[in-house]
C-alpha cells in the first residue's frame, strides 16, 4: 500500500505520459524514415558521386531531365508495371481460390493452413534461389518435368531468354506470396456471418448467387486492403530479381528498385539514383492514394 | 451420392495439387542438399539422392563463413525483436489507452512509413551509417530494422492492449496506482499473448530482411544469412550443394516456428486486414 502512494505521488498528468511512451517510436520513425526521405529528394537534386559527398554540386531537376530521356529507366518502369500487375492478379485470383477452400470444412485443414504459412516466412533470397536451381537450363527440374511431360521437346534456358526470365520471377513471386493473400481473404470469409448464407439459401438463392451477393461484396473491403499490400510489395520487387536474374538477361526483368541499386551501388551515383528512388517513392504513393479512394467508395 | 462421392474426391485431389506446389520446392532443395557430387550434375536430374551425403552440410558450414551469418542474423534479429517489442509495448499502450492529443495522426503517420519503399531511404541512411561509423556493424542494421518494424509493432500492439478489459485498471485506478504502475504490473502481463505474436513477426522481419543487410554491411564478417545465401560465391557454377544444405537449415527452424505458432502468426498477420 505505502508503495502504490509512493508511486501515485511522483505520478506524472497522464497526457504528458502519453507522450513521453510514444517518444522513442516517434525518434525512431523520425530519424530513420522521414528524414531519410527528405533528404532522398534533396539528394536526386544534385550530382553526388558516394566516393566524394563533399563535392556534390546542386544541380536542379536534371536528373529526373535525363531520366525521362533514359530508355532504360522507361524499360524498368515497364518491367516493374508488368511484375505487379500480373504477379498480383495471379495471386489474387489463387489466394481467394486457396481461402475459398480452406474456409470450407473438411479432414486435415489445419495441415493445409500450416503449409501455406512456409512460404511466406523463409527469407525471399531462400525461395529465389531455389527457383533458380528449379529454373536451371542443364540440371533444373522443371526442364525435367516439362520435357516428361511433353510440353517441351529439349531443356530451355528459362532464365537465360528475354522472353521468358520475367516470368519465371513472376512464378517464383506468385508462389511465394499467394498463400499470404489467401490467408489474408480467409480472415475476411470468417468474419462473414454464416446467417446470411442460411437466409439467402431459404429465399432460393443458389451457390453462385449467394457467392455473387453475399461473398464478393463483403469480402471486398478486407481484399482492397491484402490488395494494397501486394501491390506496393510487388511494386518494390528487390531481391527476388537481384538473385535470379540481376536483372539480366539484356536489363529484361530490371526493376525500378534493381535499377536504382545498381545507380546507387554499382555505378555510384548517390544524385542520379536517388532520382530514381524519389519517382518509386512517388509511384508508391500513387498506388496507395488509387486504394484508398477505392477503399472510400466502399466505404460510402 | 455417387455425384457427392466424386466431387468429394475431386476436391481432396485439387487440395493434394496445392499442397504439392508449395512443398516441391522444399522437396528438391532437400534432397538436392543430400546429393552427392558426382550426382549433382546428371542431366537429367535425379529425384532421389543416390546415397546420402553429408559432405554438402559439413562444406556449408566449415568451408564457407555460414556460421558466422548464422551468428550475424541471430544476433540482429533477437536484438532487433527485443527493441522494437520495447518501444512499441509503450507507444501501443498510450495509443490504446492514455488520453492525449494527436493518437490518429501518429498512427496515420506509422502506417505511412511502413508503406515506405526500402530503396527509397537506403542512399541517405547509407551516408548517415557511413558518418556515424555504424557501416559494417550490427548496430546499424538493428536500428533500421526497429525502425522499418515499428509501424507493424505498434498497430498489432495497440489493437491488441485495446482489447483487453478495462476492469482491471480501473480497480487498480481506484486503489490509487499510477498509469505508469498500471502499465508495468498489470497491463503488461495481459497483453503478454500478443506480445509474443508481434515479436514472432518483428523476428521474421528482421531475419528476411535483404537490401539494408546488401548495402550496409559489405563485410563478409558481418552479413547475414539472406545475403551471405544470395553471395555463396561461385565463379562459373554454383556450389548448388552448399547452398541447398545452407538453405536447409535456415528454413528448418522458421517451418518448425511456423507450425507452432500457426495459430497466433495468421491472427497477428490478419488483424489488421480484417479490421480495415
Amino acid at each position: 500500500m505505502q508503495k502504490r502512494r509512493s508511486i501515485k505521488s511522483t505520478g506524472i498528468p497522464e497526457n504528458i505520459l502519453g507522450y513521453l511512451m510514444v517518444t522513442p517510436a516517434l525518434l525512431c520513425i523520425l530519424l530513420i524514415a522521414i528524414f531519410p526521405i527528405v533528404r532522398t529528394f534533396s539528394l536526386s537534386l544534385t550530382d553526388m558521386k558516394m566516393q566524394f559527398p563533399d563535392a556534390a554540386k546542386y544541380i536542379g531537376l536534371n536528373n529526373y531531365v535525363k531520366l525521362l530521356k533514359d530508355e532504360r529507366f522507361w524499360n524498368a518502369t515497364c518491367n516493374t508495371l508488368f511484375f505487379t500487375i500480373v504477379s498480383v492478379a495471379m495471386e489474387l485470383v489463387i489466394g481467394f481460390t486457396m481461402a475459398l477452400v480452406m474456409n470450407m470444412p473438411f479432414k486435415g485443414r489445419g495441415l493445409v493452413r500450416a503449409a501455406v504459412l512456409v512460404p511466406w516466412a523463409i527469407p525471399t533470397t531462400i525461395s529465389a534461389t531455389m527457383w533458380k536451381f528449379m529454373y536451371h537450363d542443364q540440371f533444373g527440374v522443371i526442364n525435367d518435368i516439362l520435357l516428361r511431360m511433353g510440353l517441351i521437346d529439349q531443356y530451355k534456358p528459362w532464365l537465360g531468354s528475354t522472353l521468358s526470365a520475367l516470368w519465371c520471377a513472376i512464378i517464383a513471386d506468385v508462389w511465394k506470396t499467394a498463400p499470404f493473400m489467401g490467408l489474408l481473404l480467409l480472415a475476411g470469409l470468417q468474419t462473414i456471418p454464416i446467417e446470411l448464407y442460411e437466409s439467402a439459401t431459404v429465399d432460393g438463392a443458389g451457390r453462385i448467387r449467394r457467392f455473387f451477393n453475399i461473398t464478393v461484396p463483403l469480402i471486398m473491403p478486407t481484399m482492397l486492403v491484402a490488395l494494397i499490400f501486394r501491390t506496393l510489395d510487388a511494386f518494390r520487387v528487390f531481391d527476388l530479381i537481384f538473385v535470379m536474374t540481376g536483372g539480366g538477361p539484356g536489363n529484361s526483368t530490371e526493376t525500378l528498385s534493381m535499377y536504382a541499386y545498381t545507380m546507387l551501388f554499382r555505378n555510384l551515383d548517390f544524385g542520379l539514383g536517388s532520382a530514381i528512388a524519389v519517382l518509386i517513392f512517388i509511384f508508391v504513393f500513387l498506388i496507395s492514394l488509387i486504394y484508398i479512394y477505392l477503399l472510400n467508395i466502399q466505404n460510402d | 451420392m455417387r455425384k457427392d462421392k466424386l466431387s468429394n474426391i475431386a476436391f481432396y485431389i485439387a487440395v493434394a495439387v496445392f499442397i504439392v506446389i508449395i512443398v516441391f520446392p522444399f522437396y528438391w532443395q532437400i534432397i538436392t542438399s543430400f546429393k552427392p557430387p558426382e550426382q549433382l550434375w546428371n542431366i537429367p536430374p535425379e529425384w532421389w539422392p543416390s546415397r546420402f551425403y553429408l559432405g554438402s552440410y559439413i562444406s556449408a558450414f566449415t568451408k564457407r563463413p555460414f556460421l558466422t551469418y548464422l551468428k550475424n542474423s541471430a544476433i540482429v534479429a533477437i536484438s532487433t525483436t527485443a527493441l522494437a517489442v520495447f518501444v512499441t509495448s509503450f507507444a501501443g499502450y498510450a495509443l490504446a489507452r492514455l488520453h492525449f492529443k494527436g493518437k490518429n495522426v501518429i498512427l496515420a503517420l506509422a502506417l505511412s512509413v511502413s508503406m515506405f519503399p526500402g530503396i527509397a531511404i537506403v542512399s541517405p541512411l547509407f551516408l548517415m551509417m557511413k558518418q556515424w561509423n555504424l557501416l559494417n556493424s550490427y548496430l546499424g542494421l538493428i536500428l533500421t530494422y526497429t525502425t522499418i518494424t515499428i509501424p507493424l509493432s505498434m498497430w498489432n500492439l495497440t489493437t491488441f492492449f485495446r482489447t483487453i478489459p478495462a476492469d482491471m485498471e480501473e480497480a487498480a485506478k481506484i486503489d490509487g496506482a499510477s498509469p505508469f504502475y498500471t502499465f508495468v504490473k498489470i497491463i503488461l502481463p495481459l497483453a503478454a499473448p500478443g506480445i509474443f505474436t508481434t515479436a514472432i513477426l518483428v523476428f521474421i522481419a528482421a531475419w528476411n530482411e535483404f537490401l539494408f543487410s546488401l548495402t550496409f554491411n559489405t563485410k563478409d564478417a558481418l552479413r547475414t544469412v539472406p545475403v551471405g545465401i544470395a553471395m555463396f560465391p561461385g565463379e562459373y557454377m554454383l556450389p548448388w550443394g552448399d547452398i541447398s544444405a545452407a538453405s536447409v537449415v535456415v528454413v528448418l527452424p522458421l517451418i518448425v516456428m511456423v507450425l507452432l505458432f500457426q495459430r497466433r502468426i495468421i491472427s497477428g498477420l490478419t488483424a489488421g486486414a480484417v479490421k480495415g
